[in-house]
């Protein structure tokens, strides 16, 4: 048995060591909103934190994690207040919204890292999450609105 | 539903003229709330429909207003869309807005195309009218309604945010649901003029946003239950290859497998869960009987598309004498198009999750026609359509991928579950989805064009070469005389064609195995291309500015005219821009809309930098503006993406690609600033899904050649287009 | 390949068989011109009893020429570019997730190296290859493999200013045994390998070391 702490919360799961993270999340707790969209970190897709890392979780064997702590888009926020939920509702950044888990996931450690960030740390934080509806503008722009938002008292 | 097939795509964007005065609305009369409660609203509290005037809205007792969607969502807004239709007529409170898909039904056929399909971007000029109509239906029946209870007559009641409203008293939607639901039907309920819009033209933001931001949307792939397990199918890896013969020992020692059936497709692999069936596949070993004709390699396919090229093919359009002006021509252009084989690639892989219990069938997928794969799945059960239910959840992308004449992902899944006895979720991987098929078929084109002395087009001979989309799908009806007008559209009926005086476009559609299909734009993803990167061509040729060149071609076409000069004016065309930078334009018309689109490059060292691309639209009436200005920026990356990177080549009948890794995707870092601008306009309404894509390759190939001098007639781009003196 | 459109496409210019070989006897150009050669060995931390098999310049810029394939090779160069991205493929084309270099060689915010590069190889073929330690140099002290000359590197290898503040001795037991050097011998389905086997890269590297470290002439 491989125990996970997922949203803070305590899983123990009868899975292969090498089984990928994402596949426990999906198919053994159930937790469907982190994608599956290329099965090789081409993606991002499936995009999760890790202590706190943006880890490909299509390609991570769910031992890396076990007794670690893992976020899912369903442990961002809990009721849409995480500025950058706010300002993808406030953007309408997304479309069809099946790589946007990944896309929330990965800005979210942006956002941590570098409160104030430019286009070119947009680029060198985002460009591991392809959008095959081509959202990239706005959620380049949302990007800026949430850290807007994060520096007038909205917090990660 | 077969008779209705028979339809014509062209003639579906001509239809809206006509229908703007009010065309067939199949409205669905007496629509009950027994039909509202089988949509699987699954409200059993006050929410639950309680008054339901047609099959595209029912109201609960809580004022929440339940919208039945009769196109499905999948990236491009009709989840928002349709919903502010209704609302601008029914004057509901919008935040009490319940949106889902409606079941394969009569009440949801396309108003035009005469089936229920989420296709052609046609989704908000073809529900333009009903779902008004429907919401001021509701709206009529609520007024009446309160009416009767108030004492007042309806003329003096009005309607806002949910409530009757008569003098100092109001009452909610809800309050009146059960009355309304009692009153007749009204008839010919007039619609609101323009000026008394809240939501049409002005936009609302995304319905679908909260649940997609939170990880609790369903799509097809998120679909579970107790006891669904679920499978991958091993397909041949070359078209048309059936099983010979297949050992799955090593497969049945991988934990969690449970069973192995072979299918029509392939031999399914079906486990508890993905990673299993995964396993299990890889260890799966499988004879194949392959048909040695239907090995076909890209190169060889291409010399064969040269022969055919300069043969007689099919008509699509003629006037004057071709062969005859050709030799009179003081100059020729003489050109050869290849553009490849081309995956949809949504991000969503395709997947089905199939229950068969008894005599009935239920089916979730995300997929543009339900109807249709409610029909192919009852087929291979020997079933009524009654009989299988089709649950469409959410699409993660479609691009037309999931819209098969044959069903292909559902009925594979059918098969799976029908041969396994269990409720089974069939899930493709990414290396399934680029090697399945479904491409848009690889054209070639062959261009003479004769030019006089003064560099004046005389005669333009154009011959295409590519598979027929339309055959074998449900619009096979639209093949007339030898020509599929998906393989023809932007070329037979270019403007430009028009002001050639003798000119000739025939068409070839040879049949292999490879399965074709529309993506984004069909045609329109080739043949604007081409037009746009020869009228370019001529502008050079005749020492003029391409801007000028175009307009004075276009002078009997408003629409182009007014996108064109828009871009062109947003672009800042004409002035100056830093070294090393170039402009092209393109601009086309596409599904009842015009796109101009104005790109601004520089080559360093090889490496192609697409900074910005100015895009400027005339499709009538935005009803969604800002949803208009998603949907080009979306048809712009999509379009960018395939100029760089997209190909699907075969190699001894094997696709040679198979994932993000080599069929790439464009990413944020590469992605241009785009500016939408809309066109002022009170032209008939168009689509805005897919006329974003075709100008946008060739407006940066026509600026590559400003920068490089050459011109670039083979897709997607190769390094040695982009050396040169830039 | 199309590829290449994004990318700078980086060919080796150098084509070893071409390449002079011919001994060098003047101090090295790192160095300071008027360093004497006893304390230039020292400065090399080269131990004594190499120093007196040494001085075989001939032999030690031959070793050094075939350690230059490896180090030259993909598996080797992608992670030590001239720019503050790592590369990518045969092709040594620049990572297509725009991954940049980071501080500590770790990579960025959301594309840093441990979120696709697991601690070891994930099968199949195009998987991301993994590695415990997997990363760049850090910025502060790049390491720069990608367009460096035989004699630029050797230089640069040598010196502790750029190689980490590694004496020759570490530098040995680095390319001997630190397991980020040999996942280059060991780099999962369909990677090509270094041009020499990592035993007999190790031994020529060796070898350098032993006669004098040499840089090879340009």
């Amino acid at each position: 048995m491989i125990k996970l702490q997922v949203n803070s919360k305590s899983y123990s799961v009868d899975a292969s060591p090498q089984m990928p993270l994402l596949w426990v999340l999906r198919d053994m707790l159930g937790l469907t909103g982190t994608k599956f969209g290329c099965g090789m970190a081409q993606c991002g897709a499936c995009t999760v934190h890790l202590n706190g890392e943006a880890v490909r979780s299509c390609v991570t064997p769910v031992a890396r994690a076990a007794n670690q702590q893992v976020t899912t888009i369903e442990g961002l926020s809990t009721d849409l207040t995480h500025p950058l939920q706010k300002a993808w509702l406030a953007e309408d950044v997304l479309q069809c919204g099946y790589c946007q888990s990944g896309q929330l996931m990965s800005a979210a450690v942006l956002l941590r890292e570098n409160p104030n960030p430019t286009d070119d740390d947009i680029d060198k934080a985002m460009s591991g999450n392809i959008c095959r509806c081509g959202t990239y503008p706005r959620v380049r722009k949302a990007i800026h609105l949430a850290a807007q938002m994060q520096k007038e008292g909205g917090k990660l | 539903m077969s008779t209705t097939f028979d339809m014509n795509r062209r003639k579906f964007l001509r239809t809206t003229t006509v229908f703007a005065g009010g065309l067939l609305i199949p409205f669905m009369v007496p629509a009950s709330a027994r039909r509202m409660a089988k949509l699987g609203t699954g409200a059993v509290d006050d929410s639950a429909v309680v008054f339901a005037p047609n099959a595209y809205l029912g109201i609960g007792r809580d004022n929440t207003v339940h919208i039945i969607l009769a196109h499905v969502e999948m990236g491009q807004g009709a989840w928002t869309t349709l919903p502010m239709l209704i609302a601008d007529e029914l004057d509901c409170d919008w935040k009490k807005i319940r949106v889902e898909h409606a079941p394969p039904d009569v009440p949801y056929f396309h108003t035009a195309f005469g089936l229920q399909i989420t296709g052609g971007s046609s989704t908000t000029w073809s529900e333009f009218d009903r779902y008004r109509q429907a919401g001021a239906t509701a709206r009529a029946l609520l007024v009446t309604a309160a009416a009767q209870r108030l004492g007042v007559a309806p003329e003096t009641c009005s309607t806002a945010d949910g409530y009757v409203i008569a003098g100092d008293k109001k009452l909610s939607y809800g309050e009146l649901a059960d009355a309304a639901a009692k009153q007749p039907p009204p008839a010919n309920v007039p619609l609101k003029p323009a000026s008394e819009w809240k939501y049409i033209g002005k936009g609302a933001k995304r319905l679908d946003t909260p649940e997609k931001i939170n990880g609790q949307a369903k799509f097809g792939m998120d679909v579970q239950f107790p006891g669904l397990l679920t499978a991958l199918v091993l397909r041949s890896p070359v078209f048309g290859g059936k099983v010979k013969s297949f050992d799955a020992s090593k497969t049945k020692m991988i934990p969690g497998v449970r069973q192995v059936v072979k299918v029509p497709s392939g031999v399914a692999v079906i486990a508890d869960h993905f990673w299993a069936a995964k396993q299990g596949r890889e260890a799966l070993k499988v004879e194949w009987d392959i048909d040695p004709a239907l090995v076909i390699d890209s190169k060889g396919m291409w010399d064969d598309y040269r022969k055919v090229a300069n043969t007689k093919g099919s008509v699509a359009a003629k006037a004057g004498d071709v062969a005859g002006t050709l030799p009179k021509a003081t100059s020729v252009i003489d050109a050869e198009y290849l553009l490849p084989y081309l995956a949809h690639a949504p991000m969503e892989p395709l997947n089905c999750t199939v229950k068969i219990t008894g005599d009935k069938c239920e089916i979730w997928t995300g997929t543009q026609w339900p109807g249709v794969e409610q029909n192919n799945a009852a087929k291979i059960l020997g079933f009524k359509p009654e009989q299988v239910t089709v649950n469409t959840v959410f699409l993660g992308g479609g691009f037309g991928r999931r819209a098969t004449g044959s069903s292909d992902f559902v009925t594979e899944a059918v098969e799976v579950a029908k041969a396994s006895g269990k409720a089974v979720k069939t899930v493709w991987t990414r290396e399934d989805d680029i090697r399945g098929g479904y491409y848009r078929p690889a054209f070639m084109h062959r261009v003479h064009i004769g030019l006089d002395a003064d560099k004046k087009p005389i005669a333009w001979q154009h011959s295409i070469v590519g598979q027929s989309i339309m055959a074998g799908t449900p619009f096979e009806g639209g093949v007339k005389d030898g020509i599929d007008p998906a393989s023809v559209e932007g070329v037979n009926d270019s403007p430009y064609m028009a002001v050639v005086p003798n000119h000739l476009v025939e068409l070839h559609s040879p049949k292999n195995k490879v399965p074709v299909l529309w993506w984004r734009s069909v045609g329109h993803t080739h043949t604007a291309f081409v037009m746009e990167t020869l009228i370019d061509e001529l502008a050079h040729a005749a020492g003029q500015d391409p801007v000028a060149y175009r307009r004075a071609l276009l002078q009997k076409h408003p629409r182009h005219l007014s996108a064109l000069n828009l871009a062109v004016e947003k672009s800042g065309w004409g002035t100056p821009l830093p070294a090393g930078r170039y402009r092209g334009v393109a601009v086309h018309e596409s599904f009842g809309s015009t796109v101009a689109q104005v790109a601004e490059i520089s080559i360093d060292k090889g490496t192609l930098h697409v900074h910005r691309i100015t895009c400027a639209i005339d499709c009538g009436l935005a009803v969604n503006p800002d949803g208009v200005a998603a949907q080009m920026e979306s048809g712009i990356i999509f379009g960018l993406t395939a100029l760089l990177y997209g190909e699907i080549t075969l190699e001894k009948g094997r696709v040679q690609q198979r994932n993000f890794h080599d069929y790439r995707i464009l990413r944020m870092h590469e992605t241009p600033v785009i500016s939408v601008h809309i066109a002022p306009s009170t032209e008939k309404m168009g689509g805005a899904g897919e006329p974003g894509v075709p100008p946008v390759a060739p407006a940066i190939v026509n600026a590559i050649f400003a920068a490089t001098g050459k011109r670039i007639r083979s897709l997607p781009i190769q390094p040695v287009d982009l050396a040169g003196n830039a | 390949m199309q590829q290449a459109i994004y990318t700078v496409v980086i060919v080796a210019a150098l084509s070893v068989a071409a390449a002079s070989i011919k001994p060098v006897n003047e101090p090295l150009a790192a160095l300071p011109a008027n360093a004497h050669e006893d304390n230039l060995m020292e400065k090399l931390n080269v131990n004594a009893a190499e120093n007196s098999a040494l001085r075989d310049s001939l032999a030690s810029a031959s070793a050094f020429l075939e350690v230059y394939k490896v180090l030259m090779s993909p598996r080797c160069m992608n992670c030590h570019p001239k720019g503050d991205q790592p590369l990518q493929g045969d092709d040594n084309h620049l990572h297509v997730m725009d991954v940049q270099r980071g501080e500590d060689g770790k990579g960025m915010y959301a594309l840093k190296c441990a979120n696709c590069h697991q601690p070891q190889n994930v099968p199949g073929a195009n998987m991301p290859p993994g590695n415990p330690n997997w990363h760049l140099p850090p910025a502060d002290m790049p390491m720069v493999f990608e367009g460096k000359s035989p004699r630029e590197l050797a230089i640069q290898l040598k010196d502790p200013k750029q190689n980490g503040h590694k004496t020759m001795q570490q530098l040995i037991h680095h390319v001997s045994k630190d397991s980020l050097v040999l996942w280059g011998w060991n780099p999962g389905e369909g990677r090509t390998l270094p041009p020499l086997k990592h035993a007999e890269f190790v031994k020529q590297f060796k070898a350098w070391v032993a006669t004098g470290a040499v840089a090879p002439a340009e």
